[in-house]
């Protein structure tokens, strides 16, 4: 069945044809490109980032933004690492970071919801506060010893495929999982469906007996737990805390969903699409890093992509236009 | 009366002297000296205040373009990027790197990183009045690509000058009081005239509370959304200089990190809505400076300068919630029962 | 005698500074449509919003089927039986039709959301409404009158003991009106007690059975529909015997004795609308009538160059112009008040003196500012002379009622002295008062030689202010009456295409 060329669809196919051109591309010109250990490696390097960009998208989609993501993921990185670091159980240290970061989500939604203040400003706010208490609680970088972290984030598959080692690490199924949730959610829950119509038109939600107010405050906690367990696996990933991590993580969460076809103004988009976004910024920091240039190239191509997904964007929303008149 | 009440500029001044009279009240428990010493050496005024003006100038400089941005119901997350361009630029072209024909001339490099300033602004007032791209993803762009280009110009390395005459931009005096003062009053100064003399000041905030109202008033919309772009990048350039003044070169990957916020921040403490309409340059001005009181103070009392970003987080918030009628109508809910009750 | 399905009483209401509702009774009985009339600001929409939960009573009792109910949000009201559908279509233009119908209700299967029930359902409910249309499409592809069917499909389906339609009729043709009468009198079989607030009296008349009217937030009373008669009616809305619609009956006909050509547009045409010729003669009024979507509006807007002009040419007095944007008209003489007050006529936060001379200020240029004094010069005359109650010219001009603020658009657009004045709609949700009044300012303008260019649905007023009329249908001038031939019958016969050929 051919469907509409909606706004969201066509971003998500570009968005898709882009990453398989790209590793064609790759695969054609590098060595070694062309492999099962590329396509991991992505996953392994970006899973965390996922992970931000999927509750992202969440915030997204309801017209929202968070631009606290990056100092609440850092502040979970330097908290768990602090606290292990005083013999802490991981048991404990878990439970407690992801219960902190889905509070900071909680309470800002709440703000923004019962007291009518601008998300961007009040995420500013939080911003700024996660980032000071990051450097709070340490100002070095804390390295973690921890054996159960330790175990977990040296676990991998790996296997042999035509002559070269793929890994995959088992948090990267964390990444995965977290994906699939989102996805069921917001396809087939009565929740997800309510975070589109909130973000498509918020008065009509309410009259159609839809509590705006939860739904909004739930995407700002749920932003914020996606924050905090992104910040979990990041810190399997460098197994170390340090309060500068991650500086202006944020917009690349939100240019990952932009590229994958979410609309800043709310009601479109997918978490599958926030996932290619992530994974197309991954390929060209590869294709940068095998072609030996300077990592700012990565910066200038992701923001080229950037500008033509938006005005891209920008035309069929035109045309939609002016086809309904 | 009611009129000087209902001005925008009363709260944020007001503010301001709380704060500062808060400082000296603590300082002088604390440390028994005033905060607001102020010593004069070789015909030039020292002390926290200077201080507080000569640091707190940038701000306000930035504070000024974002204030008609934000008015009109855009933003620009950008300035933090646009400043380490012209900072780039400036610094390379005293340094003789880029364009060594101008001989490292201070005068061209500044107006040339002027321009380069109003280039990016007029590239997101291009996105935004002309594609009408939200002013959010329009300047996300050159914010995620502004560094990569900063660095392009710089040659990916920290540029280091020695250069007097660029130095004086930052450091100099004028009748005892630091040149980056001036700057910013200059600034001010002709942002009023352009918003007061012209209809322009109007026209912004008919943008701001209705757009398609004021195209069809006859209001130039998207021209006027292009040069209000085009300004604000000026004022991100001008500030970028005047950091990079300060810190004697141009550092691509740390100039201007997080002067977006910062620039929104005193915006939002002048009590200018994020949403469009009512503005003043003065209280916008007011609120540059209270960013900047904030830190020489948590300097001052010799409080980790991490902690500088929870104490702005903590007054946002505040600021926000005293802004929000819902919740000083709850505020007041709560009193009024207190009071009936101990009644 | 029926059942009470709904009875209200002693209902009160205040906003800060106003007495919305003063002591307001209210019943509704189950099988019947009960016409909700009033004035603006009778009290109307601010007793649906107490009844829908949107806003909290300060006072009062609502009974359903004899019970005391307390509803506290429209999402209750709708779990109470009580449905509306407002004025302005509110669903959600993202998701699909299906969905729109079903939200807040969703079948599930295995704890998920069963999507082909849903498809299925809403399939089979919208062919009750005799729509045909591939649910799964995004709602807001379809035009606005589909949505509103669309909007009523829902509230019915979700088993509504009370549908409220709160001016559903403003933006359907008479086709789509007579089609909502029909499942309105269907639903009425069924026992639905429906309550109908309109602006067309016509319309109370053809399909209502009982009448409760409201004036200025106090109950006036409650009639049979069949035994109160209009100017009764008329005289129970505005609380006297009214005849000043009858003054400007028929005179300015002789107007144009001697006309001298304004505007000629010749072929001219936009993305919307192609192939526009006609033109207008100084001092008279001249109507586009038609029906919704028959290509009115994007006329006013191809004139005014609120849609870019693709093709064709404009001539003023004879001579070629070229208008690219709104400014070049008004540097034309051209005024136009668009239908849409709120998103394209006020700006909300300014004040009404802002609001009076801003399109003056663009028409100088920004850099020629208006001075203070001025500005407050023109302010004030308006003020007086267009009788704009406001205690000041500083008030904000989103807290003036809607003729109010129709007429500081009239202001805004009069101060910038033009020759060709454009009005779409401009009388539409506006109470009868302030509607005699504009109609009246309108012949008074076109006889101090200004040129009117005149947009309405509603035929008796545009048969009472015209001296020409073009006839729109399909996006295309039908026809052009002038002088006595401008009668509701002819009109109607040009709109239904009949007397070609």
């Amino acid at each position: 069945m051919m469907k509409k060329l909606t706004i969201g669809n066509v971003s998500l196919l570009i968005a898709i044809c882009l990453f398989i051109a790209m590793f064609v591309g790759g695969s054609i010109k590098y060595d070694r490109f062309g492999s099962v250990s590329t396509i991991f490696n992505l996953f392994n390097d970006n899973a965390y980032l996922i992970i931000v960009a999927t509750g992202m998208t969440f915030v997204l989609l309801t017209g929202g933004i968070d631009i606290s993501v990056a100092s609440n993921l850092a502040f979970t990185c330097v908290l768990s690492a602090f606290l292990l670091d005083k013999r802490w159980s991981a048991l404990v240290v878990i439970p407690l970071v992801l219960f902190i970061g889905t509070f900071a989500g909680f309470l800002m939604g709440y703000c923004i919801q019962v007291f009518k203040i601008q998300p961007f400003i009040i995420t500013l706010a939080g911003l700024f506060f996660l980032r000071g208490m990051c450097a709070v609680v340490s100002t070095v970088s804390i390295p973690i010893n921890n054996a159960f972290y330790k175990s977990l984030a040296l676990s991998k598959i790996s296997f042999q495929i035509g002559g070269s080692r793929a890994k995959l690490y088992y948090y990267v199924f964390i990444a995965l999982a977290v994906v699939l949730i989102a996805w069921f959610v917001l396809k087939y829950t009565k929740f997800g469906r309510y975070v589109y119509a909130v973000g498509s038109n918020e008065v009509s939600a309410e009259l159609m007996g839809i509590d705006v107010k939860k739904v909004k405050i739930a995407v700002y906690a749920i932003s914020g737990f996606s924050a905090s367990l992104g910040g979990f696996v990041f810190s399997l990933y460098t197994l170390a805390g340090y309060s500068l991590q991650n500086m202006g993580l944020e917009l690349d969460a939100i240019s990952s969903a932009v590229i994958g076809g979410t609309l800043l103004t709310g009601g479109v988009g997918t978490v599958i699409g926030s996932m290619f976004g992530v994974l197309i910024q991954g390929i060209i920091q590869t294709i940068v890093t095998y072609q030996n240039l300077n990592t700012w190239w990565t910066k200038v191509t992701i923001a080229a992509l950037l500008c033509f997904f938006i005005v891209i964007q920008r035309i069929i929303a035109i045309r939609a236009e002016k086809k309904k008149a | 009366m009611k009129k000087f009440k209902n001005s925008l500029e009363i709260r944020p001044f007001l503010a301001l002297i709380v704060i500062l009279l808060a400082c000296e009240v603590l300082y002088r428990v604390m440390f028994g000296d005033s905060f607001f010493k102020i010593t004069m050496v070789d015909g030039h005024f020292y002390g926290r205040l200077i201080d507080i003006l000569r640091n707190g100038s940038k701000y306000v400089i930035l504070a000024i373009g974002m204030t008609m941005v934000l008015a009109t119901a855009g933003t620009d997350i950008s300035v933090g990027s646009v400043m380490a361009i012209a900072a780039s630029v400036a610094c390379s072209i005293v340094d003789e790197r880029i364009l060594p024909s101008l001989h490292g001339n201070v005068f061209a490099a500044v107006l040339i990183a002027l321009l380069v300033g109003a280039l990016c602004g007029a590239w997101n007032g291009f996105l935004v009045a002309k594609l009408n791209v939200q002013p959010i993803v329009a300047t996300m762009i050159l914010l995620t690509a502004g560094r990569g280009i900063a660095q392009l110009v710089s040659d990916g390395k920290i540029v280091t000058i020695n250069s007097d005459a660029y130095y004086f931009i930052n450091g100099g005096y004028f009748l005892g009081l630091p040149i980056p003062f001036y700057i910013a009053l200059f600034v001010l100064v002709i942002a009023i005239i352009l918003t007061k003399r012209t209809a322009l000041g109007m026209a912004i905030e008919s943008i701001g509370i209705n757009s398609e109202s004021s195209r069809l008033s006859g209001i130039l919309v998207s021209k006027n959304l292009w040069v209000i772009y085009i300004f604000c990048g000026i004022m991100a350039a001008l500030t970028g200089i005047v950091e990079s003044a300060g810190i004697k070169g141009a550092d691509c990957n740390n100039c201007g990190l997080l002067y977006e916020m910062d620039g929104i921040l005193a915006v939002a403490l002048g009590g200018t809505a994020l949403n469009g309409g009512r503005f003043s340059f003065v209280s916008s001005a007011l609120g540059a400076l209270i960013v900047q009181t904030i830190s020489t103070v948590i300097y001052a009392f010799g409080v980790t300068p991490e902690l500088t970003k929870v104490f702005k987080a903590l007054i946002v918030v505040i600021i926000c919630l005293a802004q929000s009628p819902i919740f000083m109508a709850k505020l007041k809910g709560i009193f009024s029962k207190k009071g009936s009750v101990a009644a | 005698m029926a059942t009470k399905l709904l009875r209200m009483e002693h209902v009160n209401k205040s906003f800060p500074g106003v007495v919305a509702l003063n002591d307001v009774e209210f019943s509704l009985e189950a099988g019947s449509i009960h016409a909700l009339l009033g004035e603006n600001g009778a009290g109307k929409s601010t007793l649906i919003k107490v009844l829908t939960g949107v806003e909290k009573m300060d006072g009062g009792e609502v009974y359903l089927d004899g019970n005391e109910i307390h509803v506290t949000s429209p999402f209750d009201a709708q779990k109470k039986g009580i449905s509306t559908v407002y004025q302005e279509v509110n669903l959600c233009p993202d998701l699909s039709v299906a969905e729109n119908i079903f939200i807040g209700r969703e079948p599930k299967k295995h704890g998920h959301i069963d999507w082909k029930k849903i498809n299925e359902d809403s399939k089979e409910l919208i062919k009750e409404f005799d729509l045909n249309l591939d649910v799964t499409k995004k709602l807001g592809a379809f035009p606005v009158a589909v949505q509103q069917m669309i909007a009523i499909a829902r509230a019915v389906d979700i088993k509504a003991k009370i549908l409220i339609l709160d001016e559903p009729t403003s933006s359907l043709s008479q086709a789509e009106v007579e089609k909502l009468f029909d499942i309105m009198r269907e639903l009425k079989k069924r026992g639905l007690g429906i309550v109908f607030v309109t602006h067309f009296l016509d319309q109370v008349y053809e399909v209502t059975d009982t009448i409760t009217v409201l004036r200025n937030g106090g109950y006036v009373g409650t009639y049979k529909t069949d035994e109160l008669e209009k100017p009764a009616l008329i005289g129970k809305m505005l609380g006297k015997d009214f005849d000043s619609l009858a003054e400007i009956s028929v005179t300015q006909r002789e107007a144009g004795e001697n006309p001298e050509k304004f505007i000629d547009v010749e072929n001219a045409g936009t993305a919307k609308i192609k192939n526009v010729s006609f033109s207008l003669n100084k001092g008279e009024v001249s109507g586009l009538s038609g029906l919704l979507g028959s290509g009115r509006t994007e006329t006013a807007r191809l004139l005014f160059g609120a849609d870019k002009m693709t093709e064709g040419h404009i001539k003023i007095h004879d001579k070629n112009v070229s208008i690219k944007n709104p400014l070049d008209a008004i540097r034309c003489d051209i005024a136009f008040c668009s239908e849409n007050r709120k998103t394209e006529g006020i700006i909300g936060e300014l004040s009404i003196m802002d609001n009076i001379i801003i399109a003056l200020q663009a028409k100088r240029g920004l850099m020629h500012v208006v001075s203070k004094k001025e500005a407050a010069e023109i302010a004030d005359k308006y003020i007086k002379e267009l009788n704009i109650k406001t205690p000041s010219r500083d008030q904000k001009i989103k807290n003036l009622s809607g003729g109010n603020q129709q007429k500081v658009l009239l202001a805004r657009w009069l101060a910038t002295d033009p020759e060709l004045l454009i009005m779409d709609e401009p009388t539409r949700g506006i109470d009868i008062g302030a509607k005699a009044e504009i109609q009246r300012i309108v012949v008074d303008l076109a006889k101090t030689g200004m040129s009117c260019l005149f947009i309405s649905s509603e035929l008796e007023e545009m048969q009472r202010c015209c001296n020409t009329m073009y006839v729109l249908r399909d996006k295309k001038i039908v026809d052009k009456l002038s002088g006595d031939n401008i009668t509701e019958a002819n009109i109607m016969k040009s709109i239904a295409g009949e007397g070609e050929n």
